[in-house]
C-alpha cells in the first residue's frame, strides 16, 4: 500500500491543480457565456475574426499561447504592467498566471459548448418573452440562460478538465515553481526528469486519468438530468 | 381601435397591408397560407420591422416610419398567442402565467389571475410543466399568459391549427368568450372559414401579401366563398369595418 500513498509534494500539486482550474473556469465563465451569446445571436463585421481569435488556442502550439501571454501579460508586457499599476494585479510566476493560461487554453471548449446550446434554443421563445414585456437582458437571464444550463454545465466541466491537463502554455508563461505554478501535469513531468520518480509519476498519471474520467461522466449525468427536467 | 398601414419587402415577397377597424371584438385576418398574415401581425407585435408605414392601436402610435417611432415589443402592450404555444419549458404553468403579469406595472393590471385561470379552466394544471400538457391545454395556458399582461390588443396566429380536429373544441369556446369577458380586441389570423363563422365579427382579406378587402363578417363571408369558387380578384378598395 505504501506505493499508493501520495507524497506531500504530490498532494500539493493536486490541490494546486484543482485550485488553479477552479479559478480558471469561474473567472472565464461570464466572458465565455457572453462571447458565446454574441457569436450565436448577432451578425456583425469582424465576427469571423472574433470566432477565430477565440478558437486560436485550440490549434496553436500551447507554447505559442504561453509565450504570447508572457509578452502581453508579463511584468513588462503592455497589459501586464497596466494591470499591475492600476489594480495591483500581477500574473507573472504565480498561480494566478497558471489560472490565466489554463483559462485561455480552455476558453474555446467553453465557448463552443455554450454557443451550440444557445443556438439550439428556439428563438420563438425569446420573441414570446419580449411580447410579454421582458427587455432583451431579462429575456437572456430568465429564458435563454436557464434553457442553456445543460450546455453551460457541459462546457464548465469540459473546461475544468482541460484546465487540469494544461501544460505547455503554463510552463512557458509562469514556469514550474513548486506550490505556485507546479500543477499536476508539471509535477508529473518533473518526476519523469529525476531518477526514482517513476512511482510518483505513475500515481499522478492514475489520478489524472481518474479526474478526467470523473469529469466526463459527471458532465454526461448532469446534462441528462437537466434535459430530463426540461422535458418534464 | 386599430389602424394599420405597413409595407415590407421580404426577399422577393412584398407585404402591403392597409386596414382600419373599430371592432372591439374579434377581427379575422383571413387568407391562404403564404398570404403574409403572420408577417402583418409580427409587425404589429414589433417582432419584425416594416420598411414603411404606421401602426396605431387604441390611439397609441406603435410604429410610424415618418416620425421615426418604433416601440420595441416589450413596450407595445400587445399579447401574442403563437401557433405553437411557445410556453417556457423550464417553468411550471403557474410561472408561465405570471411571467408577463409581474412585468406589467400594478396600476396597468386590469385582469386578475383567478379570473383568467377560472375562465380558461386551467386550475388543475398550475403545477405541471408544459411538456405534460395536451395541445389544447398548452394553447389555453398561452392565452392566459398573454391575457395576464392586460394587453391593449390580442394577436392570435392560427392558435388552433396545431390541434387535431376533435381537440379544437378544447380551445375554440374559450376564445369566443374572451372579447366579452375582458373587452380586449383580438386580431385573429386564420385560413379556416368555420373558425371565422364561429368567432369573428369583422374580416380582413389578404392575398399574396396584400390586404384586398375588409368589412363586416356577414357581408364578407359571401365574397370569400365566391372567391374560393371563382378565384378572381375583386374590388381592391378597403372599407372600414
Amino acid at each position: 500500500m505504501e506505493a499508493f500513498a501520495l507524497t506531500a509534494l504530490e498532494v500539493e500539486a493536486l490541490s494546486l491543480s484543482l485550485w488553479v482550474s477552479g479559478w480558471a473556469v469561474v473567472g472565464s465563465l461570464p466572458a465565455g457565456i457572453a462571447v458565446a451569446w454574441v457569436l450565436a445571436r448577432f451578425k456583425f463585421p469582424g465576427k469571423i475574426l472574433l470566432d477565430g481569435l477565440v478558437h486560436l488556442p485550440l490549434v496553436l502550439p500551447p507554447v505559442v499561447t504561453g509565450y504570447t501571454l508572457l509578452v502581453l501579460m508579463g511584468r513588462n508586457g503592455p497589459i501586464g504592467s497596466l494591470l499591475q499599476k492600476t489594480l495591483g494585479l500581477s500574473f507573472s510566476f504565480s498561480w494566478k498566471g497558471a489560472a490565466l493560461a489554463s483559462a485561455v487554453m480552455a476558453f474555446p471548449l467553453l465557448v463552443r459548448a455554450v454557443r451550440l446550446s444557445i443556438e439550439s434554443v428556439d428563438q420563438g421563445l425569446e420573441a414570446a418573452a419580449r411580447t410579454l414585456g421582458a427587455r432583451p437582458l431579462r429575456v437572456f437571464f430568465t429564458v435563454t440562460l436557464p434553457l442553456v444550463m445543460p450546455g453551460v454545465l457541459a462546457g464548465v466541466i469540459l473546461a475544468f478538465a482541460r484546465s487540469l491537463s494544461e501544460f505547455g502554455a503554463t510552463i512557458t508563461f509562469v514556469s514550474n515553481i513548486p506550490g505556485q505554478t507546479r500543477t499536476l501535469p508539471l509535477a508529473l513531468y518533473t518526476l519523469t526528469q529525476v531518477p526514482g520518480g517513476e512511482a510518483g509519476a505513475l500515481r499522478l498519471c492514475v489520478i489524472s486519468v481518474l479526474l478526467a474520467l470523473l469529469a466526463i461522466i459527471g458532465s454526461e449525468v448532469l446534462s441528462r438530468h437537466l434535459d430530463h427536467r426540461l422535458r418534464g | 381601435m386599430l389602424d394599420i398601414r405597413v409595407s415590407r419587402r421580404q426577399g422577393s415577397f412584398q407585404v402591403n397591408a392597409d386596414f382600419k377597424t373599430q371592432n372591439t371584438g374579434i377581427t379575422a385576418l383571413f387568407g391562404p397560407s403564404g398570404a403574409g398574415k403572420t408577417s402583418v401581425i409580427n409587425m404589429v407585435a414589433g417582432l419584425i420591422r416594416p420598411d414603411r408605414g404606421r401602426i396605431v392601436v387604441q390611439d397609441r402610435v406603435l410604429f410610424d416610419s415618418d416620425r421615426g417611432i418604433d416601440l420595441p415589443p416589450e413596450k407595445r402592450s400587445i399579447g401574442y398567442i403563437f401557433q405553437d404555444g411557445r410556453l417556457f419549458p423550464h417553468l411550471t404553468v403557474r410561472s408561465n402565467l405570471i411571467y408577463g403579469m409581474r412585468l406589467t406595472p400594478p396600476d396597468r393590471r386590469c385582469i386578475g389571475f383567478d379570473q383568467v385561470v377560472g375562465l380558461l379552466g386551467i386550475q388543475h394544471l398550475l403545477e405541471r410543466r408544459p411538456a405534460r400538457l395536451s395541445g389544447g391545454e398548452k394553447q389555453r395556458v398561452a392565452i392566459g399568459r398573454a391575457l395576464l399582461t392586460s394587453p391593449r390588443l390580442l394577436l392570435m396566429d392560427e392558435p388552433l391549427s396545431s390541434l387535431d380536429e376533435g381537440r379544437k373544441e378544447d380551445v375554440l369556446p374559450f376564445v369566443a368568450k374572451l372579447p366579452s369577458a375582458f373587452s380586449i380586441p383580438i386580431l385573429y389570423v386564420t385560413h379556416a372559414v368555420d373558425e371565422i363563422q364561429r368567432l369573428a365579427d369583422c374580416l380582413v382579406l389578404m392575398e399574396s401579401g396584400k390586404s384586398i378587402a375588409a368589412g363586416n363578417v356577414h357581408e364578407m363571408i359571401g365574397r370569400i366563398q365566391c372567391r374560393v369558387v371563382v378565384g378572381v380578384s375583386d374590388n381592391p378598395s378597403l372599407e372600414t369595418c
